[in-house]
């Protein structure tokens, strides 16, 4: 054993220490980057839910206790009784739009009940504090409520409640919900889905199966990787030029002579449907063609080899056993579809619709886009719808996701 | 499995023709059905070309139209840094840096934070840290953008406001937008990242281990480099998402062009712009409406040549391993 091979490991020994340390340092840089990803996506929740929950402080223009008519509370009246105080508190003027747009006669209790609410009693929001607020700064948030609005109640309010569920778009954020957002967010999802499930499996097939490696065909799957990469926004840029003003007798429904009186244009359910189907379907390419590609070619070999043709061989073979992996990829797709906001804005999503749409040819606006309204408007009760219905969005994604996870299990086992 | 039936148009023909036996020849048979179906499918394929001639038609007509207009000229489109369509000041400028600030940020943040995880989950973590780690990561990756933008504007912005002092940071400022897209993108670069490192086959890193390096000097020296075409990829990708992210800048970033590099000010970004004069009631005649598409052009051309680039990375400097 010679000196310098000693010394050399001499050497080797008293730099290992060193080198173990540092990479201890590095493990603990890329220890800390993970946790860092994981406390953003905390962080997220953390906002949505400390804003939906919270006091708030309520100032009734007029107090419902008024207008008890001979001991019976408001809530439990009838429906003469509320036209009856509907008529004391409006103006005329007022009273005959209403009875314009719906007879009074014809309208249900309900509506009645929402109708007073709205335009006597007028609750009117003076403050809202988030969750951690209301927990820690009780005392403080008591007395500022009883020094600035006397009049005011302070209630613990749970902005995730069933009537926001159920009650339409409303100027106030006392009053407003969002089913008008999800019904119109479920009609473009239903039209993307029509278009772009057909139109992407289409095309899934013919690169896979039918497609030979022409020049045609290789500038077919470059341009379907590009555009996968192409912003949303730009989607909504083409929307706008192609469905809502170049197509705008179609989508707007004049040509079908289905016209929805409160459509003037193509701004409708059906041009944004499209718009999502063009921009999910690159996506949908993808994955179906790599769920096809997992086909084995022995399966389709045996078919073949039986005398099926190539559409039934596809048909009957290889769609089969591909659909679990297609069902996935493509229900991922809608659900970028559903949370998808910037093309919508950009092909003119109404913001402020009262009335459910009631099919394709309606005026519309979706969830993520009622989410963007709110989030703009500077008033703080307006966060706390925006993070309400960030809830309801993010319960529909991971309804679908789940859906996407047992129907890939429930296929799996089958085949 | 493309040449497995060739059907050569003479083949197609004698379908027609019985042989002499008075039978006909199935395997040659003209089937209208089948021809039918593959029509239909090669149109499917064909829609996607649709697509993007759709986008380059309306987009270049639409900016054409927008340069062809008296008060505008590309030379001040490209040069001038106001922007005020009310007035006919249309130079780009304000809108490019705002772009950059947010994209520069969001990508300091993405990239370290996401190759940092990419190399703990294939190199350092069990696969039970692996098996709960990647679905989080997917979780953030599907979460809406609208929501980031919230995120951004409720949590991040009173957090910098409290660091760095309300008088220095405004409501709406560029910084805070450009981190929540920077952890928008992050699963991003951490998936397209991990899957590279994965690709490196095992044979290296025991090589290394057998030389005496030890796990960091195996990550950083060797499968680090081994992967780098895809990394390289993902980096590109990444900017490409940050400069077409748009609702987290229309939500947080601000409204109303600034020409800053101050990422603590007021700012509205090329997608911000876009969305927020869409958002109002556009005549379809009116400047405003053309100079969108303009700045849309732009967007996309840009989007387009670093998604090309990226592309061509991976195949250009792709190592193969048996």
């Amino acid at each position: 054993m010679g000196e310098s091979a000693n010394g050399g490991a001499g050497e080797f020994a008293a730099q290992l220490p060193k080198r173990h340390r540092v990479g201890r340092v590095w493990f603990l840089f890329f220890l800390s980057a993970t946790v860092i990803g994981i406390i953003a996506l905390m962080a997220l929740l953390y906002t949505v839910i400390v804003q939906s929950f919270g006091f708030v402080a309520i100032e009734n223009k007029i107090d419902p206790a008024t207008l008890a008519v001979a001991g019976v509370p408001l809530e439990q009246l009838d429906s003469a009784q509320l036209t009856a105080i509907l008529q004391q508190n409006l103006s005329a003027g007022v009273m005959r739009r209403y009875e314009s747009e719906q007879p009074f006669a014809e309208r249900s209790r309900d509506n009645l009940y929402a109708l007073t609410m709205e335009r006597v009693v007028q609750p009117n929001l003076v403050g809202s504090w988030s969750l951690i607020e209301s927990i820690f700064d009780r005392r403080t948030i008591e007395a500022e409520v009883a020094r600035e609005h006397p009049n005011a109640r302070l209630v613990f309010r749970t902005w995730l409640r069933p009537s926001f569920i159920v009650n339409a778009q409303a100027s106030s954020a006392e009053l407003a919900g969002v089913r008008t957002a999800i019904l119109g967010s479920l009609w473009t999802i239903l039209i993307t889905l029509v278009v772009a499930f057909p139109l992407g499996v289409g095309a899934a097939i013919y690169l896979e199966e039918y497609a030979a490696d022409t020049r045609l065909t290789r500038l077919i799957r470059t341009n379907i990787t590009n555009l996968a990469g192409v912003p949303s926004i730009i989607y909504g840029m083409l929307g706008l030029a192609i469905f809502v003003r170049l197509l705008e007798p179609l989508t707007s429904g004049a040509m079908l002579g289905v016209t929805d009186p409160t459509v003037a244009n193509g701004r409708t359910i059906l041009s944004a449907g499209l718009t999502l189907a063009l921009l999910i379907l690159p996506l949908l390419i993808i994955n179906s063609q790599e769920a096809i590609r997992a086909v084995p070619r022995s399966l389709r070999q045996a078919s073949y080899g039986l005398g099926a043709t190539r559409w039934q061989t596809i048909w009957y073979h290889v769609l089969p056993s591909a659909l679990p992996g297609i069902l996935t990829g493509n229900i991922l797709a809608i659900s970028r579809a559903i949370g998808e906001t910037a093309p919508l804005v950009v092909i003119g999503a109404s913001t402020y619709i009262v009335m459910d749409p009631n099919g394709p040819f309606s005026k519309f606006t979706t969830l993520p886009i009622q989410i963007y309204q709110w989030t703009s408007r500077p008033q703080a009760e307006f966060r706390n719808i925006a993070a309400a219905a960030i809830i309801v969005l993010l319960v529909m994604l991971l309804t679908l996701n789940a859906a996407a996870v047992l129907l890939r299990n429930r296929y799996t086992r089958r085949v | 499995m493309q040449s497995e039936m060739p059907v050569k148009p003479q083949d197609a023909l004698r379908g027609f023709v019985f042989t002499a036996s008075g039978t006909s020849d199935m395997r040659h048979k003209r089937r209208l059905g089948e021809s039918l179906v593959q029509a239909f499918l090669f149109f499917c394929g064909v829609v996607s070309i649709l697509t993007t001639l759709g986008i380059v038609f309306v987009l270049g007509r639409e900016a054409l139209l927008f340069f062809a207009k008296p008060e505008v000229s590309a030379w001040e489109f490209f040069t001038t840094t106001k922007w005020q369509p009310a007035i006919g000041n249309f130079g780009i400028w304000p809108l490019v840096t705002a772009t950059l600030v947010t994209s520069v940020i969001a990508v300091a943040v993405a990239l370290p934070l996401g190759l940092a995880v990419a190399l703990y989950l294939s190199e350092y973590a069990s696969p039970t840290a692996r098996g709960t780690i990647k679905p989080i990561m997917e979780v953030l990756a599907g979460i809406p953008t609208v929501v980031y933008g919230y995120f951004a504007l409720t949590f991040m912005t009173p957090m910098l406001r409290s660091i760095f002092g309300d008088g220095t940071v405004e409501i709406y400022n560029t910084a805070s937008a450009g981190i929540v897209i920077g952890i928008l993108i992050l699963p991003l670069v951490s998936s397209m990242s991990e899957d590279a490192l994965s690709a490196v086959p095992r044979s290296l890193r025991e090589a290394a281990y057998g030389l005496g390096a030890t796990k960091l000097e195996t990550a950083l020296k060797v499968v680090l480099p081994a992967a780098l075409s895809g990394i390289a990829a993902a980096c590109i990708v990444a900017v490409s998402r940050a400069f077409g992210e748009t609702m987290v800048v229309a939500i947080a970033a601000g409204a109303g062009p600034n020409f800053t590099l101050n990422p603590f000010r007021a700012a509205e970004t090329m997608t911000g712009h876009i969305v927020r004069i869409s958002g109002g009631d556009l005549s379809y005649d009116s400047i405003d409406y053309d100079s969108l598409f303009a700045i849309g052009l732009m967007l996309f051309l840009i989007t387009l040549l670093l998604n090309v680039v990226s592309q061509r990375v991976v195949r250009r400097f792709r190592e193969v391993y048996e």
